[in-house]
Parts: structure tokens; C-alpha cells; sequence
């Protein structure tokens, strides 16, 4: 079994005294892990840094094996993003998310796709923070978790959408809500693709993670979300 | 198999555990030690012993000595206000062996790691923060891997510890002594540029 593809680099673990086990998100095979032979040797341990653009060869005898990967680096991002607090946590969110939730050898073209820009957006100084927010909801639709923001739960409009029902993950507007609205979550127009304003990426970011939590999680083992995500949010807030 | 026989392979077996060291090198170092049973055997033996009644960790820096204080942290020459942070004790070891740090420790035991599941709780961070405002210090320089965990991790550090006031270091990034351009990796090449320095 052989072969040749692109992706980021989302983690990497020492294996024995010479190698590393190493997954990537690529474009056709999806969250794939596999060997790296002399992994943790100075030339190449630089390069296994999470969030790194990788050429992949990967090689097995059957398919189910774990197989092992030449790598050779397309685009260093850690280093353009280590003086940043925020860019690195997002790296660090970004990275762990994906090794967390997407199941293996699983291709997701588009959430790659989607990954590959925030990721390159994090090292050139770019306003990612509601991109961020942006991926997080496109990682719960790829996932089969999306929220249904087209119109309101309550009176089918498709103006004014303000809020998001924690329970169904469906909109509601704000004549919708009435006196409910402070039992719903925020829905920043920065969601449905509008401009963020001050405090919208803080209240995108609760109501995606509350999904995160209460839907992503359970359906994972109950294992709690990775604590970069949570030191993103922090680092966004401060 | 004799009872001298499986002692010896027994002994082959816990050898092979140790880094760098295989079935076949284990065996090896074995065969060489039982041949050298006077002059090497028994001095390790009881060197060993010794070590595994004695050693300890730090209470205060987290270094691996003999007593309950490490003898850097006892020494009252290295209160020089200087506070350097590392991963492990390996690292410290090598901060010593360069021999231009003449302050003391605090070794975190890890970086925080999402893969590892390592959060600040298993880290000794709130111990550093404490010894900052106990010790009088006025530095802390962290020297940390250049690595996404070790640069997430001194990130953390630099935060809880500004209510301090304490200053906080960073030790460079860029080419190594002996380096060539054409070896090293863009990241290493992108913080060097970064770091450049008038000559």
C-alpha cells in the first residue's frame, strides 16, 4: 500500500528511542497517523512541529497497518506564530480539536480546506480571531453536528436571527425569543457570515463551544475537550 | 536454566530497559560487568544502591539530588535574583554544563501538552510563582524548548506571572554554533531573521 499526499501536521509522539508516531489532516485521506523513522533525530524533530505543512509518502503492507511516512516540509507555521500568544494558542486549539474529534482515514476535503487557510492566516498578523469562530462551526457541521441557522425556530423568519436554541442548535430571532432570550445562546452575525464586532468572536466562541460540549463530547466516549481550546478562549479574552 | 543463569538474564532484562541499551547490548554490558565483577560490579552495585536510598527531588527548584535541598539551592552564592526555568532535570544538567548561568532553577517537570492531556496543575508553576515573591527574585528567564508545547507553556508562565512584575526572559532563537544555512529548517531561518542583530 503506497501513497502521496499533503497535510498538516497535528501531533507527534516519541516511539521508541529513534522514531516518532505522527498524524496528519490531508485533503484525501484524512486524520491518518503513521511512523516517521528516525523522527526524533536534529534534522527532522525541528520540522515535526504541530501545525507544519508536510509532503506525505506513506507506505504499509496492508492497509491496516499503521504504516510509515517520508516527510519533507512544505511550510514551517509554528515559528511564525511562537511570539504571538494568541496565533500559538489558536494553533494549539486548532491542531487539537482535529486529533480529538475527526475519526481516522476519514476524508473531509472541505474542513481541510477551510483548516489549511486559518492556519496559514495565524502566521501574516491577519484578523483570524473570527475566522476561528467560523471553522469552529464549520468543524460541527462537517462532523454531522451543524446548527441550522436559516431561519428562526419560532417564527420561520429569516431577519433579526439573534440567538441560538442550546438545546435544538436551531436560530431564533429576536422577536422569536421574547422573554426566553436570556435562556438562549448568542448568535454574533459574524456566524452567518457578517462582520465581527467587539465581543462577537468571545460570544461565537461560547455558543460553539457549548455545542462542542454537549454534542461533540458525548458522542466521543465523554472524554472532555482539549484544554488548548480552552486556552484559547482565555487568551482571546484577555 | 540454573538459578545463576536466570539471575544473570534477569539482570540482562532490566539492562535492556535502559535508554540507548538493547537485548544485545544489555548482554553485552552484562557479560563486561561480570568479567569486572570487582573492580566495576560490585562499586556500581553499591553506588546504586546508595542512589536509590538517597535521591529525592528539590522541595524547592524540583532537581534530582541526595537531601531534601539541592545543593544549587543551598548555595547562597547563586541567589543572584535570577530565576531560569526548564522542562526537566536534563535540561538544567545542560544549562550547568555550559557553566554561564550562575542563578538558580525551577524545573517545571514537563510542558503543557494537549496531547498528553499535561495541564498547569501537573506543571510546578504555582510553586515558581510563590518562589518569585519568597526569594526576592528579579528575573526569570524561561528556557524552554522552541517547540509549540514549550512556547505555549512559557506563553502561560509569562502570564501568571505579571501580577508579579517579575521580568521575564526568553532565551533566542536562531542558528546553532557550527550551523549552516543550508541545513536548517525555514522556521529556525524565519526566528533567526527575527532575532537579527546589529554588528
Amino acid at each position: 500500500m503506497e501513497w502521496r499526499d499533503e497535510g498538516a501536521l497535528l501531533s507527534v509522539r516519541r516511539h521508541g528511542e529513534t522514531s516518532a508516531i505522527i498524524e496528519v489532516f490531508t485533503a484525501g485521506h484524512g486524520r491518518h497517523a503513521g511512523v516517521v523513522r528516525g523522527g526524533t533525530s536534529r534534522r527532522i524533530a525541528p520540522v515535526l512541529q504541530p501545525g507544519t505543512q508536510l509532503a506525505l509518502t506513506w507506505r504499509a503492507r496492508l492497509d491496516a497497518h499503521i504504516g510509515a511516512f517520508t516527510v519533507e516540509p512544505l511550510r514551517s507555521r509554528a515559528a511564525a506564530v511562537m511570539a504571538d500568544r494568541r496565533a500559538l494558542a489558536a494553533l494549539g486549539a486548532v491542531t487539537a480539536l482535529l486529533s480529538f474529534a475527526l475519526p481516522e482515514r476519514e476524508p473531509h476535503p472541505a474542513l481541510y480546506a477551510r483548516t489549511v487557510a486559518l492556519l496559514d492566516a495565524l502566521g501574516t498578523g491577519a484578523d483570524w480571531p473570527a475566522d476561528y469562530a467560523r471553522w469552529e462551526l464549520a468543524l460541527l457541521e462537517e462532523l454531522g453536528f451543524g446548527l441550522d441557522l436559516g431561519r428562526c425556530a419560532a417564527t420561520g423568519s429569516t431577519e433579526d436571527l439573534a440567538y441560538v436554541s442550546p438545546r435544538s442548535g436551531a436560530a431564533v430571532s429576536r422577536g422569536g425569543a421574547g422573554e426566553w432570550a436570556d435562556r438562549l445562546l448568542p448568535l454574533p452575525p459574524l456566524l452567518l457570515g457578517g462582520p465581527a464586532a467587539p465581543g462577537d468572536v468571545a460570544r461565537a466562541l461560547t455558543t460553539t463551544g457549548h455545542f462542542l460540549d454537549r454534542w461533540l463530547v458525548p458522542a466521543l466516549g465523554e472524554r472532555p475537550l482539549p484544554a488548548a481550546r480552552g486556552r484559547l478562549v482565555a487568551a482571546l479574552a484577555s | 536454566m540454573s538459578e545463576a543463569t536466570r539471575e544473570i538474564e534477569a539482570l540482562i532484562e532490566l539492562m535492556a530497559r535502559l535508554p540507548g541499551l538493547g537485548p544485545r547490548s544489555a548482554r553485552r554490558a552484562v557479560l563486561h560487568l561480570v568479567k569486572k565483577r570487582g573492580g566495576l560490579m560490585a562499586p556500581l552495585a553499591e553506588a546504586m544502591a546508595r542512589v536509590a536510598a538517597t535521591a529525592r527531588e528539590c522541595a524547592t527548584c524540583g532537581n534530582i539530588g541526595t537531601a531534601d535541598v539541592c545543593d544549587i539551592c543551598r548555595d547562597g552564592r547563586r541567589a543572584t535574583g535570577e530565576i531560569c526555568v526548564v522542562e526537566d532535570v536534563a535540561d538544567l544538567w545542560a544549562m550547568e554544563r555550559a557553566g554561564v548561568f550562575r542563578g538558580r532553577y525551577h524545573v517545571l517537570g514537563g510542558t503543557l501538552s494537549a496531547l498528553d492531556a499535561v495541564g498547569p496543575e501537573e506543571l510546578r508553576i504555582p510553586r515558581l510563582v510563590a518562589r518569585v515573591g519568597a526569594e526576592g527574585v528579579h528575573e526569570v528567564i524561561l528556557a524552554l524548548g522552541a517547540t509549540v508545547d514549550g512556547q505555549t507553556t512559557a506563553h502561560y508562565i509569562a502570564e501568571a506571572l505579571a501580577p508579579t512584575g517579575v521580568t521575564v526572559t526568553t532565551l533566542a532563537q536562531g542558528v546553532p554554533m557550527g550551523g549552516e544555512l543550508d541545513w536548517l529548517d525555514d522556521g529556525t531561518i524565519t526566528a533567526a531573521l527575527r532575532a537579527r542583530k546589529a554588528l
